[in-house]
């Protein structure tokens, strides 16, 4: 996929993503005997910020999961509008419990690994981490870093690759008042530039303007 | 930098700061080689005969030693999904982590075996047909290992069943490898054994990142 | 809590001291071990005689038998240095036996690299598995499996406490190896019969010998004291990166 630099667009996402929707029809998730959901429809679309709300164990990680096409579901289609033929995931950020980040590299050398990876530009490194208020972690070992900041690292990720499509699990467990003020701004930000965000957070988030709750949604196979 | 690139340059690095840790597959071909003669006893002439296929064996059981945690470390801290979103080819990145696997692990193993083998009183013409053999078949070795590294990814117990799921495979690698060095200890030609072997590592090449790729998206949950 | 500030604090005052002593004696312990070794292979070249049945490569043993010395005698600190970590606490018991480790490891290598040379002529192969270098060999295993441990384990009280008790196991089955090596060894009599010390230790080869024994030990210190103030260091320095990240 090509790097896209959204600073060098006019307008951002904006011209070039505005068309793209994340459609899902039909989706069904079984858990042994029991269905996590069945019949679940949802589209995310540029500018848009979902809250994925629900209890614990209502499958709010599976369907984000889902949705980033890591695993098929058991029923149903996840699919990408807009954006040709290509594999959706190629266009998402997706950030889960397992943060990515190795103990025994810097913040820096993590962040550069992913830049590289997922196309982002190396260079924008210290400022993403600015932005989440950690620059002077910058080339410390992940190892010495608390839970909180290694969390703020690991979000860097976003400022550092530029996609549409952010899918976050749980991205402010473990931050303080201030940083998810700031995690709340950065999505927000993002949607305005015509992004689209799907977060699934016990917490509320200021920047929603959509939700999606998956309470009471399990039930017994037919 | 590529998605290549990156995921090669951050398994070496990871290695170099693991520092010593990083030649445990070398230090255990050491310690296999050295227990060799309290075995079989401290007859020169067998061990000598023996010192071809010893080494091999060793070389067999040094690579696969690592090979369990090769995708495992990369699944408990997120990257394997991230290798997902590359929007690359995955098979291009499993490559990336074998060529990394090997130049930690069967380069510096084809390069120790010569001096290993002075221990088990090879012959001296079969120390650098050896060391080649080595060269050219611990990728294969690296190769067939990950594709049952990937099969394996979510079990604890992993490495037994790699090994077994590995070894049968790596067979002809073994064979033919060690038909290199006797050749050469013997003084025969070793070209035709060498030829198969480079064979059966390309082979593997061709094969093995493409499987390992397959299997690495099955186990996702 | 204060428990662990005193703790820290005797942490910290302790590796200090040391610190400054060994910015005091390594000059001055290294040029005692430069004329030491001067003195000594002067002495091994030019004193001493050929041997009447191997040449000049006797020679060799006047590196030879330091550095098998010098692998016993540091694992014999090792093995002190495990003690202290696990009995008394002291603080810088664990940073002299990770210090130590890899001398150990490559006085045993230089040990049997030599053996090897020293045995070439006699053996007619690059290495024989008598006992003497079998044991060695086994030593170097021991060596090398001590610093593996060390380096996997990445919290350095832990790594301490674990490569303490390695070392001691290591320790007390080191004489149970030597025997089981030497009856092994009985099963199949050499073709060559030389042992590795010659048949007899010439008097005007004690001298030198004895020389270069003090300029291992010499050498040996200098390294250790080398290393353990670059580990004190180093560990400060990660100590100042946790604080660093903690200062928010």
């Amino acid at each position: 996929m090509p790097h896209i630099n959204i600073a060098g667009l006019p307008g951002g996402f904006l011209t070039t993503f505005s068309s793209l929707r994340l459609v899902a029809s039909g989706l069904a998730v079984r858990r042994g005997p029991r269905f996590l959901f069945r019949g679940l429809d949802m589209s995310l679309a540029s500018g848009q910020v979902m809250q994925l709300t629900g209890p614990n164990g209502s499958g709010k990680s599976t369907l984000i999961r889902l949705l980033a096409g890591f695993s098929p579901p058991d029923a149903g289609t996840v699919r990408l509008e807009g954006a040709g033929e290509e594999y959706p995931g190629a266009f998402l950020h997706y950030f889960g419990h397992r943060e990515g980040l190795r103990p025994a590299l810097t913040a820096r050398e993590n962040l550069a690994f992913l830049a590289g990876l997922l196309g982002g530009d190396e260079a924008r490194i210290p400022d993403a981490l600015g932005k989440l208020g950690v620059a002077r972690l910058l080339d410390l070992p992940v190892r010495v870093l608390s839970e909180g900041q290694r969390r703020r690292v690991a979000l860097a990720r976003l400022l550092v690759v530029d996609r549409p499509i952010w899918l976050l699990d749980e991205p402010l467990a473990s931050l303080d008042v201030e940083a998810i003020a700031t995690v709340s701004g950065l999505v927000a930000e993002h949607a305005k530039a015509g992004g689209m965000a799907l977060v699934a957070t016990h917490q509320p988030l200021a920047a929603t303007n959509a939700t999606l709750d998956l309470s009471g949604r399990r039930e017994a196979a037919a | 930098m590529s998605a290549f690139s990156a995921v090669l340059k951050r398994d070496l690095r990871l290695a170099r700061r693991a520092g010593a840790g990083a030649s445990l597959g070398l230090m255990f071909f050491l310690v296999l080689i050295a227990i060799v003669p309290f075995a079989i006893g401290a007859d020169q002439k067998l061990i000598s005969r023996l010192a071809p296929a010893l080494l091999w064996i060793a070389a067999l059981l040094a690579t696969l030693l690592g090979l369990d945690r090769l995708f495992q470390a990369d699944e408990e801290d997120g990257a394997l999904d991230q290798f997902l979103l590359s929007g690359g080819s995955l098979t291009m990145l499993v490559l990336a982590k074998a060529l990394a696997h090997w130049l930690v692990t069967g380069l510096p193993l084809s390069l120790a075996a010569p001096v290993l083998g002075l221990m088990l009183a090879i012959e001296p013409q079969a120390m650098l047909p050896l060391s080649l053999s080595l060269l050219v078949g611990t990728p294969a070795l690296t190769l067939i290992g990950l594709v049952g590294a990937a099969l394996t990814v979510s079990l604890n117990r992993g490495g037994l069943l790699l090994s077994l799921l590995v070894v049968p495979t790596a067979i002809p690698t073994l064979i033919f490898g060690v038909a290199v060095a006797k050749a050469a200890a013997e003084g025969r030609d070793f070209a035709m054994p060498l030829t198969v072997l480079c064979g059966t590592t390309l082979f593997a090449l061709a094969i093995s990142p493409i499987a390992a790729a397959l299997a690495l998206r099955q186990a996702r949950g | 809590m204060t428990d662990q500030t005193s703790g820290s604090l005797l942490r910290l005052a302790n590796p200090a001291v040391f610190n400054r002593l060994a910015d005091r004696l390594i000059a001055p312990f290294a040029v005692l071990t430069l004329l030491l070794f001067v003195w000594g292979l002067y002495g091994a070249f030019f004193v001493s005689p050929p041997d009447y049945q191997q040449g000049e490569t006797i020679r060799i043993m006047f590196i030879h038998v330091p550095s098998a010395w010098m692998a016993m005698f540091v694992y014999a600190g090792m093995s002190l240095s495990a003690l202290g970590t696990l009995i008394w606490r002291h603080p810088m018991a664990d940073v002299a036996q990770k210090c130590a480790a890899p001398l150990g490891a490559g006085f045993t290598l230089l040990c049997l690299v030599t053996g090897s040379l020293w045995g070439k002529p006699m053996w007619g192969t690059w290495w024989e598995w008598d006992a003497r270098m079998t044991s060695v060999l086994v030593m170097f295993l021991i060596y090398i499996g001590v610093i593996a441990l060390q380096q996997a384990i990445e919290e350095p009280n832990r790594a301490a406490r674990a490569v303490a008790i390695l070392t001691l196991v290591g320790a007390v089955n080191l004489p149970i190896i030597k025997f089981s090596v030497d009856w092994w060894s009985t099963l199949h009599q050499p073709a060559s019969v030389f042992r590795m010390d010659g048949p007899t230790i010439h008097g005007s080869m004690l001298g030198p010998l004895f020389i270069m024994g003090i300029a291992f030990l010499m050498l040996y210190i200098t390294l250790l004291m080398l290393f353990m103030r670059a580990e004190v260091m180093n560990r400060r320095a990660e100590r100042l990166e946790l604080l660093a990240a903690e200062a928010d």
